[in-house]
């Protein structure tokens, strides 16, 4: 794939022969470092429709390339690095795990600027940017908790690090709140794209009586496990991660969270042409509309669904924050006062949250 | 410590499907490696065994003609390693990897356009009487049909391994190709049949993830389960009953990590995850050196 946009990008700068566009700018470049393949379903398939966006805005003013299936670690380097020598201007870098190598490479190229997604490493010419997907696990554990007949609910995690755990703490806390009998069982696939693995854990979780999977790994593979489970005789329902996966709809697929960076890209992507760049460090939620929640379908009870959409409403205008107290930390200890909600930063802010709430049974792996 | 939620029979049960895909691959493999030839590719014709499968299946919405396809582009692929080793005369280590490598190009190459879709339904069999019985009906007896037909491969290799002409001709020619040849067997035809066999094993493993397993196809769907059958070739010192064993030890373990977790006992899960590659190399060590076929690997050539 990357071969067919650099020889296209070849081809377009031998027809321009290096001369400027007509109104005298070159094209600003924008470069996307994906972990999945882009036909994940979920999360790359989402950063991708970013990029799709950026094109469609600028047209001809950018020149936009990829890379897939980029694994988390040193060989992330050498493909921004590589990036960068061609001339990129602006590098999206979608995960956690290029955190480090965002900032390694962005040293040595002071002129280009870097966007980490997910991360808190900032630097003069790499920004920040995250969304603030715990708000939409609310509302799946919301949903989640009223619908399932088993009380167990089963969580398929990728990596111990915060914004997993905030999502398993936040699905869990209004889990809790309609449900007071349910009980998480989590598994960690540390993975976030193994789609064999995904459709073991869900299996598994299954088995062990689990009638709600929710998940945070991008593979779609969880949900037709699940379908696969309901054609032989079981009840199970999904949430989709990152993507919609409408294709999964009316069930098992009962709702998702849709990440949708397009807005935010075509911003950041403006702010490079205009010169008006700046590292900013940005943590966007259902207000802005970078996390949105997908249709609730109709196997999902009509005051469930009503409930459920007053909450995305609230949420939404900031009247109300998902982790609000009275929430005690899982060894009894108070974290958040009644009335209190959690800061970003700081000891025990949401931004390096390591611990699970009071009620969660197992252990945060080390 | 809760060990009451995970239920041993259905634990038992899904270790069975677990260890299947790699099963078939195994299987396959042990009798390419039987016959004197090393073939590295199992995780390519693997994957593409898992897409073209995957897009048959869809196309025709029978999962069986998936499995047919499966097990003919495995073998095709199969073919074209053995055109290169035995005609050609290539590394066959090179040769294998290479394979590999092209494998899972060709296959993420093949599977745009399908990725997120679903398989056709495969029910699972439900024999009458043995599936009724307590237990054991439902961890042997309540399965798919292709749960049953990696167990009969395995049983079938091992008659013609061990009972017929055939295969003691196949042994003669992986434990000394030039004694074979001096006997007139035809060295290079065994080989390429073997090579085809082994091929189509793979397919049929691929195939079995993307159909049955998960079921549906995304790219890296096999993720090393093809190494995984390599190394239970050499844990059964290539024998078809240890690699029964081998495949459910490694099938086992996956399934039990997974269980132990959502069971919230904190063990950490990395030594589970290891215990089968370090059991291969324990066994690789205590090994006998010589229950290797002797021409494993080598390269054949008529005129020496």
């Amino acid at each position: 794939m990357l071969r067919r946009t650099l020889l296209a990008s070849a081809a377009a700068t031998a027809m321009i022969g290096g001369a400027a566009l007509a109104d005298g700018h070159e094209p600003v470049k924008v470069g996307f470092v994906y972990v999945g393949p882009i036909g994940d379903g979920g999360w790359t398939y989402e950063h991708h429709q970013g990029l799709l966006a950026v094109q469609e805005e600028f047209g001809d003013a950018v020149e936009t390339v990829f890379v897939e299936s980029v694994p988390e670690g040193p060989d992330a380097e050498r493909v921004m690095t590589q990036m960068a020598l061609e001339g990129a201007d602006l590098i999206f870098t979608t995960s956690f795990g290029y955190m480090d190598p965002t900032i390694n490479v962005a040293a040595k190229f002071p002129d280009v600027r870097f966007e980490h997604a997910t991360g808190y490493k900032q630097a003069d010419n790499v920004s920040v940017y995250s969304a603030r997907f715990y708000e939409g696990r609310a509302v799946q554990g919301h949903i989640a908790g009223q619908m399932t007949e088993s009380n167990i609910i089963g969580y398929i995690a990728s990596f111990p690090i915060p914004e997993v755990i905030r999502g398993i703490n936040a699905a869990y806390i209004h889990a809790k709140e309609v449900n007071p009998d349910v009980e998480f069982k989590i598994i960690w696939a540390y993975t976030w794209f193994d789609p064999a693995k995904e459709a073991e854990a869900a299996n598994t979780l299954i088995e062990q009586g689990a009638d709600i999977i929710l998940q945070h790994t991008d593979s779609t593979a969880p949900q037709a496990a699940a379908e696969a489970a309901n054609e032989a005789g079981a009840t199970v329902y999904t949430f989709g991660q990152a993507s919609d996966m409408i294709e999964f709809a009316p069930a098992p697929r009962v709702s998702s969270i849709i990440d949708n960076w397009a807005p935010y890209y075509i911003e950041r992507t403006q702010a490079v042409i205009d010169g008006t760049w700046e590292s900013v460090s940005t943590w966007d939620g259902m207000d802005t509309g970078m996390v949105e929640i997908g249709e609730i379908t109709d196997a999902v009870p009509a005051d469930v669904k009503a409930s459920a959409e007053e909450m995305i409403a609230a949420i939404t205008a900031g009247e109300y924050h998902p982790f609000t107290g009275p929430i005690n930390k899982q060894d009894g200890s108070v974290w958040l006062a009644e009335g209190e909600t959690a800061a970003d930063y700081g000891d025990d802010g949401l931004a390096g949250l390591n611990f699970y709430v009071e009620g969660l049974t197992a252990e945060v792996p080390q | 410590m809760d060990f009451g939620s995970i239920n041993p029979i259905l634990l038992l049960a899904s270790l069975m499907v677990a260890a299947t895909p790699i099963l078939l691959a195994a299987i396959g493999e042990l009798v390419v490696e039987r016959a004197g030839v090393l073939n590295l590719g199992v995780e390519g014709m693997m994957i593409v065994g898992s897409v073209l499968g995957f897009v048959a299946a869809i196309g025709t919405g029978n999962a069986w003609v998936g499995f047919g396809v499966a097990a003919v582009a495995g073998a095709g692929l199969a073919l074209m390693f053995g055109i290169l080793t035995q005609y050609l005369l290539t590394n066959q280590v090179a040769s294998g990897l290479a394979l590999t490598l092209f494998g899972l190009g060709l296959a993420a190459l093949l599977g745009q356009g399908y990725l997120g879709t679903k398989a056709p339904s495969f029910p699972d069999l439900h024999i009458p009487v043995l599936g009724d019985i307590p237990v054991i009906g439902p961890i042997v007896f309540q399965h798919d049909p292709m749960v049953y037909i990696g167990l009969a491969i395995v049983a079938g290799v091992w008659w013609f391994l061990n009972k017929t002409r055939g295969g003691l001709v196949l042994r003669a020619v992986g434990e000394n190709h030039e004694a074979a040849h001096a006997l007139g067997y035809h060295v290079i035809r065994t080989r390429l049949l073997a090579i085809m066999f082994g091929g189509a094993c793979a397919g049929l493993g691929g195939a079995y993830l993307s159909i049955v397993r998960v079921p549906t196809y995304a790219e890296g769907l096999t993720a090393g389960a093809g190494w995984i059958a390599l190394a239970i070739v050499v844990f059964a010192s290539w024998k078809p009953g240890r690699l029964l064993i081998g495949a459910y030890l490694f099938g086992g373990v996956t399934v039990l990590q997974l269980n132990l977790q959502a069971a919230g006992v904190a063990i950490p899960v990395e030594y589970l995850s290891m215990s089968p590659y370090i059991a291969t190399i324990l066994v690789l060590v205590i090994m006998s050196a010589g229950s290797a076929p002797g021409s494993l690997g080598k390269t054949f050539h008529a005129s020496r």
